[in-house]
């Protein structure tokens, strides 16, 4: 009751405030709602009224309740403690609740509830979910201190750790691992090693972050948990990925040897992590790459033998080709860079600090820059922000000026900026100084020197001084400027000024005897120590230019001697000393006081000093041989101080207030020891770059082969990859230049471009890198080169046709590609081919999202190859098929494919619609057709199956591999395609195969475009002497292409195509295809359809879209009980319809 | 990374403590209150410091300091930016974030911190997923709950966290499907005693606020994107479309939320609102100073400045002031030593002006500098820049939305030397 009036003007501050924030945009909803509240707020009372008469004992615990929430103070601890108890004991939900409520204000105030402990454990198996929650908040809290009776708890966790809904079991872990007590250690083992392959990737994240909990508490156990650790981090999910290379971190940062295979996975993954994780995997990349690769700044850190070997050598490695020419960065390194750069774009300013640290720390020097804009944004965030930033780019912007320069006026200081950003700002202003912008500078750094924050105008004209000494130009006008500011009526400014003259002059003393003179005019209106001490030294110093003056000062100086600080007296012994030595007519008296009052001085450094220069200078007879030196030794000219950044830790200089004596740079950016500058306790030192790259080949992912038995010698085929390295650049440079039709070219220029990242920036040799990394790598695949090859090569690709297409497609646009690279050839590539130009891996994408006709199909097409590249057998630059949609193993393909499609739809977040997008199959046919029988063939042999991949020729044609196998005894010469009929089909022919030899065989490839009809493709196979008609009749399923798209997507889509766009059926399954990955194999077997994932247990989704035309084909399987099941196809071609469902029944029906 | 968490109030009472790991002695606190007795000005607290054992990260928010505790290495961004999430949170949950609030919610603020950091380490900060495992408090519920005894703690589980767009919660409804979007641009500049610009830009954001049914996938795209220099998004805006096209596509949060904030590129002239024709100046002789100030518009496209408001930082020496305003009040705090002169609308027909003498501090010298004025203004429909929106459409749901694009121009950090 008593808190409504509070509550009710909450309201209106609630809306009022919100108000404001949208400005006023809605505010007449919010007032209506604001109303309507009110007039709750009223029948809630009048409801309070009518229950009044009967207080009960709960109420009354309420109202009690409610009155130390609002903050009334707390009554004696002891009695409400018992109170507590008994609420906690009874058997109202209610009480309990408001018992744990206050419980936890107790804790959250820092106030002791430990003896409650067996009364609020009891509670821990409650239903009520928030009751349940507090209790875990409490047993966290308290565990530690109460071992004996948390153990009651456990079991209770151990039972949710099996439920079946995940997050119980996430939290289950969560509160189990934050139990700190000891025994339980080996629970918590087995729950983290169960929960890390738990089939929800939220588990598996919840015990990556137990792992690090279970580390702390039990270091013992790092050898189990760092296999638990491999194992996750062997896991797809992004949802993993920031979480296991934390606890990575923590629990064996040292294991580098355990990031090579998920290098290029994390890479990929990275965009698509949450904030958090990006930057503990940024960071972790970073340390990664600094031992990994070779170095990108030694411009010209070439071996000449290297280069000889690289000639030389019948490459069995790789290796000897990177370390060739100036440098060429590992394709491993660049896509570290290419994929971190997006991130520079994040709302997450840790996240873009962590990206500028590692371009700092890996990116060649000329590339760093691309981080400057983001940086200086980041500096209209908070004041923390702002200051950690500005630390960071004060480090920079020593080592790099240029960096910074053009942003120099976002460094301009306001005057409500706090102390510490405005110093930090004047020392980046000061370290962007050059001849150009000094003029401007300076007259910035005037109205600071007027601030009214004096430590900030001190530390303005230090700045000036460091401006003076490092631009010769203007040192005049420096000192000059200086000079005007020892009239200054502030003490603190004149006495840095002096300070800083001293400095000045010791560079050029010869000609400014007049400012010594009007120093020392000053000198009685001074009194900051520091100030008259400078004074005293220069006097002394350069006392053989103002003879005159110098003695008066020491006569003055011997009369305040005594009340001088200490720093002060120094000085004046040792002016006193100089002054004996070069005019001792004068002060010879003077001297002897001022040594004999130095001489009982209570500091022993003065009375050291004071021994010390009497034994040098008074001549008599047990002063030793220096007496003679002494002239030299004091008078002896010093170097002139330099002037520096304090970020550099110049020593002498007044340290600034937030640094140390050391030089800052020697942290890595963007860490607390940094910002700190001091090594603090976790901190990984960044290693310096190794002399020579450690063997990249770790970061290659074995994957599983397809299952592809046309292709028997596909394994070996690895091996010759690397032979003959230059004869096949060569080979490919013809070919690519020959065949080019335009379409090819441009798509290839296309593909090139993406792969190279913002080529425009990348010089010559990460280039050459390019090429030969993808050379090399493709080296193995076909060629549809046609003419005058030797026999070697021949063979050499005969094996490697039988690799698919994929691969000769990849090999030819990387071959035009280095034409790009190298030649005007780039300039013919069509210009939606440019714009793509400097987007990245994924541009796929963006383009796949186009659905408007002709052009736009054609860049999904020409980017393409990127995804193809996914279940590509070599691993490099290109290697995405750690987020491939399924592996490509067929037997297990798909029980992973759906939870992993789950996992994959978070990672394609950057699809504008994702139903439009067009996915590889996730599995492979197998089967083969006969297309010509040896015995009609006359010993030549063909057949053919669907590779159910993209055709590389049209998007709107069916792919089909052709494997030619010579079964006579002669060689087959020229065997190309002849005539077509019926004249519409397009069928894109295969370049003619020159010879064939006995007993061997060779895949080559077509395109055909059915139109999304059935009806065969007939045409003649020739060779040199023969010819015969064959024909190839595709099955509908063929004619598809799988589509990735999300369950909501696929509903609207399926409600579109309802009613004469519908067929369905009932159909009887075979047994042994209820299971739900028996009936996705079955389905996709039959049509090239693409799964979606689906929560729901009894339908079974698929989705593709027809070649030709690209209309959707939506497949459902509803499973009704006894194996019958309703089999739904929704398309708008009809015919293909009725033709697909009987296909399906079929095979489903069939065991 | 972050060990344990203190709130601690402007005049350094800890008012509530968090803890990830082991407990931390709230002990360690004093080392962060010495430091900020010596700051004096609470903005002028290092946000980094250091003890023998442990490392303090802070950051002063509404009044309130909100101190992390970390043993070891961890970027420091990364914990700010972290703190700032969950004042924002904060501020989301309960409309503002100040002690009294917290103090009041302590529970509910109990409950978003252990959901939001696990061990250490951040785990949902999403709002839109905090809201659907904690509901935040409304006074209908509190009403409800203290009848009925129910709770703020939602009964179903969270989705978003495994959805694949996990701003977003699942299954949103509305009646009115509305989508709005606030261009605010920010001016912020410099000027000299002379009228001259020595620095000025623009910054932007577009805030968002869309209640859309269902999982709506969203494209804005501009007239003149060219002008936007340099761009952050909200995690929902896909990267590779602003690339290609520069269009924004996404599919939104349900809510209020920051789309994106921008640069406009520093090539671009910026067209400075208003101009300030200033004369303060402070007496050689005798403890007074004089001041005059008027204002007028400059360059403002046609628009009328609103809310424009004016503040003077005095020098610390001085006692008072006695000025009159032809428009609008004036007030001078006599602690802060701040005037602030409220104008409301710019007049073009008649300048608002300010004038009247200042009194120093006998036996104060003369102040050295000049305090600089800063200025606060808004225009109504309009974007500074001349960012347009073009269009917003929208696919996947086949309601139609009702949309709205508003503009302002404000000024952000706009200081006149004088």
């Amino acid at each position: 009751m008593t808190t409504e009036p509070e509550e009710e003007t909450n309201v209106c501050g609630l809306s009022v405030r919100r108000q404001s924030r949208m400005n006023g945009g809605f505010s007449s909803l919010r007032l209506e709602a604001a109303g309507a509240m009110r007039t709750v707020l009223v029948s809630a009372e009048s409801l309070q009224l009518t229950l009044k008469p009967e207080l009960t004992q709960e109420e009354q615990a309420l109202t009690h309740a409610a009155a130390a929430g609002s903050g009334r103070p707390k009554e004696t601890l002891k009695a409400g403690n018992e109170d507590l108890k008994e609420m906690l004991e009874s058997n109202k939900e209610s009480l309990k609740l408001e018992a744990m409520k206050r419980i936890v204000q107790l804790i959250s105030k820092g106030k002791n509830a430990s003896d409650l402990f067996p009364a609020v454990v009891k509670n821990v198996a409650s239903k009520n979910i928030e009751l349940k929650k507090l209790v875990y908040v409490y047993l966290v809290r308290y565990a530690e201190e109460q071992q004996d009776l948390a153990l009651l708890s456990i079991s209770t966790f151990q039972r949710a750790l099996k439920d079946p809904n995940q997050f119980i079991r996430a939290s289950a872990l969560r509160v189990l691992s934050s139990i700190r007590v000891p025994i339980i250690v080996p629970i918590m083992m087995l729950a983290i090693k169960e929960a890390a392959s738990d089939l929800s990737p939220y588990v598996r994240k919840t015990s990556a972050h137990a792992i690090q909990k279970l580390y702390s508490l039990d270091a013992d156990q790092k050898e189990q948990l760092i296999e638990v650790i491999e194992k996750l981090l062997k896991d797809k999910s992004t949802l993993v990925a920031g979480s296991v290379v934390m606890a990575f971190e923590e629990v064996c940062p040292d294991r580098i040897d355990l990031i090579h295979i998920n290098y290029r996975k994390l890479c990929n993954l990275l965009v698509d992590v949450e904030e958090w994780g990006q930057v503990v995997i940024i960071n972790m990349l970073t340390r990664y790459a600094r031992t990994q690769f070779a170095s990108p700044w030694k411009e010209d850190g070439i071996l000449d033998e290297n280069e000889k070997a690289f000639y030389d050598s019948d490459s069995e490695e790789k290796q000897g080709q990177r370390e060739a020419k100036p440098y060429i960065m590992d394709p491993d390194h660049r896509l570290l860079l290419r994929n971190t750069k997006p991130l520079l774009q994040s709302r997450n300013t840790a996240v873009v600090m962590a990206v500028a640290q590692l371009y700092w720390h890996l990116a060649p020097k000329h590339e760093v820059s691309i981080v400057t804009k983001s940086l200086v944004r980041l500096l209209r965030s908070h004041r923390e922000v702002q200051y950690v930033v500005l630390q960071n780019i004060a480090t920079m912007s020593i080592q790099r000026k240029g960096m910074f320069e053009p942003h120099m006026k976002s460094f301009y200081v306001r005057s409500t900026d706090a102390t510490h950003i405005k110093t930090l700002k004047l020392e980046i202003l000061t370290n962007l100084a050059n001849e150009a912008n000094i003029s401007t500078i300076l007259r910035e750094f005037q109205t600071y020197v007027k601030s009214q924050d004096k430590a900030f105008a001190a530390a303005t004209i230090q700045a000036i001084g460091r401006c003076a000494t490092n631009i010769s130009e203007v040192t005049d006008t420096c000192l000059n400027g200086l000079v005007l500011l020892l009239s200054n009526r502030d003490e603190t400014v004149v006495a840095e000024s002096v300070v800083v003259i001293k400095k000045l002059l010791q560079t050029q003393p010869t000609q400014h005897c007049d400012i010594i003179k009007h120093m020392a005019k000053l000198f009685d209106n001074i009194t900051v120590p520091m100030a008259r001490a400078s004074i005293l030294w220069l006097m002394g110093e350069y006392c053989e230019r103002v003879p005159k003056i110098a003695p008066d000062v020491l006569r003055k100086m011997a009369k305040t001697f005594t009340s001088e600080e200490d720093i002060v007296k120094l000085q004046t012994v040792n002016l006193a000393a100089k002054l004996y030595l070069t005019n001792s007519k004068q002060t010879k008296l003077l001297t002897q006081y001022i040594l004999n009052l130095g001489k009982y001085d209570q500091n022993y450094d003065i009375r050291d000093r004071t021994r010390f220069i009497r034994q040098l200078i008074v001549p008599s007879e047990k002063s030793g041989a220096l007496n003679k030196y002494a002239r030299r030794i004091l008078l002896a000219s010093k170097p002139a101080p330099v002037l520096e950044s304090a970020f550099k830790g110049q020593l002498g200089q007044t340290p600034l207030p937030w640094t140390n004596e050391m030089d800052r740079d020697r942290f890595q950016l963007g860490t607390l020891s940094h910002s700190l500058n001091i090594k603090t306790t976790g901190y990984q030192e960044l290693s310096d770059w190794p002399a020579v790259a450690p063997d990249p080949s770790v970061r290659n992912v074995e994957v599983i082969e397809p299952v592809q038995e046309w292709a028997p010698s596909l394994g070996k085929a690895k091996k010759p990859k690397s032979d003959k390295f230059y004869s096949d650049d060569e080979e490919k440079e013809e070919e690519g230049s020959g065949s080019g039709s335009e379409d090819s070219s441009s798509r290839s220029s296309s593909s090139s471009s993406s792969e190279e990242s913002g080529s425009e920036s990348e010089e010559e040799s990460s280039r050459d890198l390019e090429k030969t990394s993808s050379d090399s790598e493709k080296s193995s695949s076909g060629s549809e080169a046609s003419s005058s090859e030797s026999e070697s090569q021949q063979k050499k690709k005969k094996r490697a046709k039988k690799v698919t297409p994929r691969k000769s497609k990849q090999a030819a646009a990387d071959s035009d590609s280095d034409e790009n690279g190298n030649g005007p050839v780039g300039k013919t590539s069509s210009s939606s081919a440019e714009s793509s130009s400097d987007s990245e891996s994924d541009s796929e994408e963006d383009s796949s999202s186009d659905d408007s006709p002709a052009p736009q199909k054609k860049t999904v097409a020409k980017t393409k190859p990127k995804v193809e590249v996914k279940s590509k057998k070599e691993v490099s630059l290109l290697d995405l098929d750690d987020f491939s949609a399924a592996p490509p193993s067929a037997p297990k393909s798909s029980v992973f494919s759906s939870s992993l499609l789950s996992d994959l739809e978070g990672l394609s977040l950057s699809n504008v619609s994702s139903a439009m997008q067009v996915t590889t199959s996730s599995f492979g046919p197998v089967k083969t057709y006969e297309l010509l029988h040896h015995m009609t063939g006359k010993g030549l042999s063909a057949k053919y199956h669907f590779p159910r991949q993209p055709c590389l020729y049209q998007p709107s044609m069916v792919a089909v591999q052709v494997i030619l196998t010579n079964s006579s005894d002669h060689s087959l010469e020229e065997i190309h395609i002849g005539d077509q009929s019926p004249a519409s089909l397009n069928v894109h022919c295969f370049n003619t195969v020159e010879r064939l030899e006995p007993g061997a065989s060779v895949s080559v490839s077509l395109g055909i475009d059915f139109s999304d009809s059935t009806q065969a493709a007939n045409f003649q196979l020739c060779t040199k002497e023969d010819q015969f008609s064959v024909s190839i009749q595709p099955a509908v399923g063929e004619l598809l292409m799988p589509s990735t798209m999300k369950e909501p997507d696929f509903c609207s889509e399926q409600k579109k195509l309802m009613g004469m766009n519908e067929t369905s059926a009932t159909i009887a399954m075979a047994t042994a295809n209820t299971s739900k990955q028996n009936i996705s194999k079955q389905v996709l077997s039959v049509a090239n359809v693409g799964v979606v994932s689906s929560d729901q247990n009894n339908l079974q989704r698929f989705a593709g879209r027809t070649i030709s035309s690209g209309a959707l084909v939506l497949v459902t399987l509803e499973l009704r009980e006894s194996s019958t099941a309703l089999l739904t196809i929704n398309t708008e071609k009809t015919v293909m319809a009725s033709m697909l469902l009987r296909d399906l029944k079929q095979a489903l029906c069939q065991a | 990374m972050i060990n344990s968490l203190f709130l601690i109030s402007h005049s350094g009472d800890i008012f509530l403590e968090k803890h990830w790991k082991s407990v931390i002695s709230r002990s360690v606190c004093d080392y962060f209150l010495e430091a900020k007795e010596k700051a004096g000005d609470p903005e002028n607290v290092a946000p980094v410091l250091q003890t023998p054992h442990h490392y303090l990260i802070s950051i002063y928010r509404g009044k309130l300091f909100f101190l992390s505790v970390t043993q070891t290495e961890v970027p420091p961004l990364f914990v700010i930016e972290f703190l700032h999430r969950v004042a924002d949170t904060f501020q989301d949950y309960f409309g503002d974030c100040s002690e009294v609030l917290i103090k009041e919610n302590t529970v509910t603020v109990y409950e978003l911190l252990e959901e939001m950091l696990d061990n250490g380490f951040p785990l949902a900060t999403e709002s839109n997923v905090l809201k659907e495992m904690i509901r935040p408090p409304t006074i209908l519920r509190s009403v409800v709950n203290t009848l009925t005894g129910g709770s703020n703690v939602g009964g179903t589980l969270p989705t978003g966290q495994l959805s694949n767009v996990p701003w977003r919660r699942a299954g949103v409804k509305y009646t009115n499907n509305e989508a709005y979007f606030d261009v605010i641009e920010e001016i912020d500049a410099i000027l000299d005693k002379s009228g001259t610009t020595v620095f000025a830009e623009i910054q932007g954001v577009i805030e968002a606020c869309v209640k859309l049914t269902g999982m709506p996938d969203l494209t804005l795209s501009f007239m003149n994107p060219r002008l936007l220099d340099d761009v952050s998004f909200h995690p929902c805006v896909r990267f590779k479309r602003w690339e290609s096209e520069h269009v924004l596509s996404f599919i939104p949060p349900d809510g209020n939320f920051r789309l994106m904030s921008y640069h406009v590129s520093s090539q671009n002239l910026v067209a400075i609102p208003v101009y300030v024709k200033q004369n303060i100046s402070f007496l050689e002789t005798g403890s007074c100073g004089r001041l005059d100030i008027t204002i007028g518009p400059k360059q403002t496209m046609g628009k009328t400045v609103e809310s424009l408001t004016v503040t003077i930082p005095m020098p610390k020496s001085v006692l008072s002031v006695n000025l009159t305003a032809t428009q609008g009040t004036c007030t001078f705090d006599l602690t802060t030593k701040v005037v602030f002169w409220d104008v409301g609308k710019l007049n073009p027909q008649k300048l608002p002006n300010l004038r009247g003498s200042i009194s120093i501090q006998t036996g104060a010298p003369k102040p050295e500098e000049n305090p600089s004025i800063n200025i606060d203004m808004k225009i109504q429909q309009l974007a500074i820049s001349g960012l347009k929106v073009s269009r917003l459409d929208m696919y996947g749901e086949k309601y139609k939305p009702f949309k709205g694009v508003k503009y302002v121009t404000k000024a952000g950090k706009f200081q006149v030397r004088t």
